[in-house]
């Protein structure tokens, strides 16, 4: 018998145990699901797959009878759209001042302890800072996620900077390039990778502060409709909003690693292996 | 043709003294190798060549006039390692000085013919490292050898007065070594540029450099060994077999 650290699946065996927690996880729902809508044919809190799948039907296919929007579609659209705006918002200011910071030591003298204090800043506190200067609008939402990614990502990316080597910022400049140049041409090329591998570790913290900013001041968006719908035990639209919440966060991850890879061919354990 | 020329540089960091009573002249065209122990100052001593560090006392002269205190296209540098851009091609490499040189002054960029001379001149440099099939590639694809012949194009290609070389070869296998040596050595004799190696593979020194430098601590004060610094013990002339020589006509830019 071989050591336990030392056994490799294989790969069916792999294919099983990715499925095994999540086939486990349906299972106990269907059957607690079953067992609760035996007892209680009108029982709301683990409403049956059909249930759901006709609640989240009716919201993508028919339109709402106030508004007359399809209000899956509509939220979907405007909480991605939040989302975009705001990490967007958020990478772009980050980039500038987290590069600024770690190649100019002019810059880092000041940004660097600033980017600090501001990092340790509670996002969800100045919500209610936010919601008062900029309204209950988009401005506001959009701002709370681009203060709650940007100084984690600049951060990250002073960081980066920071750990190119010396010699190619030395080299550079023996070949003719000056500061502007150099940021240009050496720093930003190399650095952006590295953004989209930050945006993707802050995509999570994104997504926390779209839903609270939603959840306080909205009329619509995906955050919104869930606690909206709390305050009627739907758990028959909160659970497919849920997963469809958790869908999108996937595939956007999944792109953007996808889309790194494609426009960063050198960056990584591929563009060596090419 | 610039000389290098020393005078008494010293490099002290606090009380700490590496370097002192550095004195040296190196005409154009020299090849000259430091050696020395780890410590002995091998690294600062390029980095005070590079303008990376400045002397903290003497001067240093390039061609007659003091060395800029900043690092600039007159003098090249390979590196052991990172001294190619990891996410430019083989090609694009080589284009970089040129392109930053001749382009505008904003991004460094050039355009129409001009554009089409300066990348045909680098192809020419890529094939003459024999890099032409690996035009296309990232460094990352390519071999330690391959690198550095990469890096030895890229920053020949804006044919420095005076080219260090910190430990260039240091990370290759013996053939590959044996291949880089060819190399420059043709490259050195071709193009007559002043060039100073610092290594600690004393036989590699000895094969390539018409001068060997020692770098040493001359003074020791056992109580303090800080305080002195090392200095330059021997400049040993070497006959490796290479014709002296002559005054070769240094290329031109068109």
């Amino acid at each position: 018998m071989r050591r336990l650290l030392n056994l490799q699946p294989s790969k069916p065996l792999r294919l099983a145990l990715f499925l095994a927690p999540l086939g486990a996880l349906l299972l106990a729902y269907l059957v607690f699901s079953d067992a609760r809508l035996a007892e209680n044919p009108q029982d709301r809190l683990l409403p049956a797959f059909s249930t759901m799948g006709d609640t989240l039907l009716r919201m993508a296919t028919e339109p709402d009878r106030r508004s007359g929007e399809l209000l899956f579609w509509l939220d979907t659209r405007v909480s991605l759209q939040r989302l975009a705006l705001g990490v967007g918002l958020g990478a772009l200011t980050a980039l500038i001042l987290g590069v600024a910071s770690g190649l100019l030591p002019l810059a880092g003298a000041s940004l660097s302890p600033f980017l600090a204090i501001i990092a340790m800043i509670p996002p969800l506190a100045i919500l209610p800072i936010l919601l008062i200067a900029f309204g209950v609008g988009e401005l506001a939402k959009v701002l709370l996620i681009a203060i709650g990614v940007g100084p984690f990502i600049a951060r990250d990316l002073e960081g980066r900077v920071r750990e190119l080597p010396r010699e190619l910022l030395i080299k550079a400049q023996t070949l003719g390039a000056g500061t502007w140049q150099t940021l240009w041409h050496v720093v930003l090329p190399q650095i952006t990778p590295r953004l989209f591998d930050a945006i993707r570790l802050s995509l999570g913290a994104a997504w926390l502060f779209l839903i609270a900013a939603e959840a306080i001041a909205s009329t619509e968006g995906l955050g919104y409709r869930i606690f909206l719908m709390r305050r009627y035990l739907a758990m028959d639209l909160i659970l497919p909003y849920v997963a469809w919440m958790t869908l999108l966060a996937w595939l956007l991850d999944y792109g953007l690693r996808v889309l790194s890879r494609r426009l960063f061919p050198w960056y990584g354990a591929a563009g060596n292996k090419r | 043709m610039s000389e290098l020329v020393l005078k008494n540089v010293g490099k002290r960091y606090g009380e700490t003294v590496v370097l002192e009573r550095l004195n040296l002249t190196l005409t154009a065209g020299d090849f000259c190798a430091v050696v020395g122990a780890s410590g002995a100052g091998k690294s600062t001593f390029l980095k005070l060549l590079l303008s990376e560090l400045q002397p903290s006392e003497g001067t240093i002269t390039l061609g007659g006039r003091p060395l800029p205190p900043e690092p600039g296209p007159e003098r090249g540098v390979v590196y052991q390692r990172y001294s190619v851009f990891p996410h430019l091609s083989v090609l694009d490499n080589v284009r970089f000085g040129l392109e930053r040189t001749h382009g505008d002054p904003l991004f460094g960029r050039t355009w129409g013919a001009r554009r089409r001379a300066l990348r045909a001149e680098a192809e020419a440099l890529v094939d003459a490292v024999g890099l032409s099939a690996a035009r296309d590639r990232f460094p990352g694809a390519l071999s330690g050898g391959m690198q550095q012949r990469l890096a030895l194009a890229q920053t020949l290609a804006l044919k420095p007065e005076l080219l260090l070389l910190d430990e260039p070869f240091g990370a290759l296998d013996p053939g590959n070594k044996k291949a880089a040596h060819d190399l420059l050595k043709t490259l050195w004799r071709d193009r007559g540029m002043t060039v100073v190696m610092v290594t600690h593979d004393l036989s590699e020194a000895f094969t390539l450099a018409k001068r060997v430098l020692v770098l040493d601590k001359t003074r020791e004060d056992p109580h303090n060994p800080e305080r002195y610094g090392a200095s330059l013990t021997y400049d040993i002339p070497v006959d490796n077999g290479l014709p002296p020589r002559e005054a070769a006509p240094r290329e031109l830019s068109a």
